[in-house]
């Protein structure tokens, strides 16, 4: 569904991804695990073209979204989750809600089921629903979390991609969101994880990836991953 | 009591004007980020485009229909063609520009239109009405109606509609809105053309009411551009209740203070105000 190949991206002059390949198979969890700066966020920006990738190819259900602007590859169907949720905290809920399902309303995207995607969306999170006309910047950070992966869920996007949807919550949060993941993927939702809970995260997903300095250094079966010596030592160590 | 009622109700219709012009302002700086220093210029356009109806034998207000969307489509295409490449160069370079636009716009109008004070003479702005034994001019009355309507259709547009909240979303954080699939550069030109519309329109709204000439702008733009402050920047209910109660400051001082200290007056307003709530009335800030 998503395939990325060969990507080199980064900021400017600085290039932090050394060419990169990851494959996200339709209906499948994928988690990319990595330390603090390997440039996972940054690969989750190139593919939803927040930064421009120097070089690369991405396709999306075959189709090739590399060079196209961010605008553009959600319209094709690609959900961008970011990390530190960026919610629009003047809008209330259910306008972040709606945003999220903003090629749908407007164009270039079929429109189905609006509300009743918005229904699922507070069945998923109830806490959303209670909230619901209040404005997304007065939410505690677990629900502007939940508003997050919700709004995201609104667009009903090909590929999704969460980028440490669990960051800064509590505990029972944290299960809270694994289980949500779980059940996003019992659905059939096709997902780029990034979590610092690597164990969670595998645990969850079909197949692993270990970004390491912009390098892919080890990828397979999320199961084999976990088993890995090297893996183990250096994400799964204690307190992960 | 009466003359107090009286300055109240001027003070009230002219305010509402200047809120509009106001509120133009700080839609477009709330989402572009962009202090248009062209804006004062985009109401004489408005003004003009009011008079040349008028020789033409078109009721001023009749024009709004014309005006309005010829202005939406200048502001859109000046946003287009001119801004757009000055933006990503920074925002002291898109404020040079802005008040390069201003001073061209407003030297190309008096090559044209010469420097002439013009007024347009309405049948039914003879004699004011006479409402509780308040004198209420007819025009300003009309264009304070259709102010308070067209501002409130602004504000239902985003409030309710889904390119509304793209406007809305892409004021509070451009890169989280073009990840929801709004595209940014066409969302800036919709809101570039909604301000210039709106100042064009309050411009034929005011051309009854005032003298007209080509460098008229520049006394607008400051005053609405402090009305605009006063509120906070890029709060529309804010751009409202600072240009209502900057009219009513103005009417009441020339009354009980002095005319030749209104506009002092409205700066003294403005100071005091930013010393109590440094953000402006209503100052809302962007999150990153
Ligand atoms: N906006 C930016 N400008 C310049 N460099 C950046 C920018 N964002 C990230 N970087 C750099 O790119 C590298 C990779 O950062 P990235 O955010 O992708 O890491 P990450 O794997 O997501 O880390 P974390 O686990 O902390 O979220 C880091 O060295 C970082 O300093
Ligand atoms: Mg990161």
């Amino acid at each position: 569904m998503l395939s990325i190949r060969n990507l080199h991206a980064g900021y400017g002059k600085v290039e932090v991804l050394h060419g990169i390949s990851i494959e996200v198979p339709k209906s499948k969890v994928v988690t990319l695990i990595g330390s603090n700066g390997a440039g996972k966020t940054t690969t989750m920006r190139a593919v939803s073209g927040m930064i421009a990738p120097a070089s690369g190819d991405i396709r999306l259900g075959g189709r090739p979204v590399a060079t196209l602007p961010p605008h553009r590859i959600a319209r094709a169907g690609m959900a961008h989750s970011p990390e530190g949720r960026r919610v629009f905290a003047t809008l209330s809920v259910t306008d972040n809600l709606r945003l999220g399902a903003f090629p749908r309303l407007t164009f270039g995207r079929a429109r189905g089921d609006v509300e009743g995607d918005m229904e699922r969306v507070f069945g998923l999170f109830p806490r959303l629903r209670e909230r619901r006309n209040q404005l997304a910047g007065t939410l505690s950070g677990g629900e502007q979390q939940m508003l997050a992966m919700g709004r995201a869920l609104m667009l009903c996007p090909d590929v999704l991609l969460l980028d440490e949807p669990s960051m800064g919550l509590a505990p029972r949060l944290v299960e809270e969101v694994f289980r949500i993941i779980a059940q996003l993927k019992s659905e059939g939702i096709t997902m780029l994880l990034v979590e610092q809970f690597a164990a969670a995260a595998l645990n969850v997903a079909d197949y692993g990836y270990v970004l390491e300095n912009g390098r892919i250094s080890a990828s397979g079966n999320a199961a084999s991953l976990k088993n890995d010596p090297a893996v183990q030592a250096a994400y799964l160590g204690r307190g992960h | 009591m009466d003359t107090l009622l009286q300055s109240l109700v001027s003070g009230t219709l002219t305010g509402t004007l200047y809120a509009m012009i106001a509120v133009g302002l700080t839609v477009v700086f709330g989402v572009m980020r962009i202090i248009n220093m062209a804006h004062g210029e985009m109401v004489m356009l408005g003004m003009f485009g009011a008079y040349w109806a008028h020789e033409a034998g078109i009721d001023p207000f009749v024009s709004l229909l014309l005006w309005m969307p010829a202005m939406f489509a200048f502001g859109m295409a000046v946003q287009r063609f001119l801004l757009a490449r000055v933006i990503p160069s920074g925002e002291l370079n898109t404020l040079l520009y802005t008040a390069g636009l201003s001073l061209l716009i407003a030297n190309l109008a008096l090559f044209f239109w010469n420097g002439d004070y013009r007024t347009i003479s309405l049948d039914y702005g003879m004699t004011p009405a006479r409402p509780f034994g308040i004198s209420v001019s007819i025009p300003l009355a009309i264009a304070f109606g259709l102010a308070i309507a067209l501002t409130s259709a602004l504000y239902l547009f985003l409030a309710r509609t889904d390119t509304g909240r793209a406007v809305r979303a892409t004021a509070q954080n451009p890169d989280s809105a073009a990840l929801m699939g709004v595209n940014v550069a066409r969302i800036d030109m919709i809101t570039f053309g909604l301000g210039t519309a709106l100042a064009g329109a309050a411009g034929v709204l005011l051309a009854p009411s005032l003298y007209l000439y080509p460098t008229v702008g520049e006394i607008l733009i400051v005053k609405c551009f402090v009305i605009a402050v006063l509120g906070g920047l890029g709060s529309i209910p804010g751009a409202i209740a600072g240009g209502v109660l900057r009219g009513v400051v103005e009417s009441l001082g020339a009354v009980y203070v002095s005319v030749a200290y209104k506009d002092a007056i409205g700066f003294v307003l403005f100071l005091g105000v930013l010393l109590l709530r440094p953000a402006g009335l209503f100052g809302v800030g962007r999150t990153s």
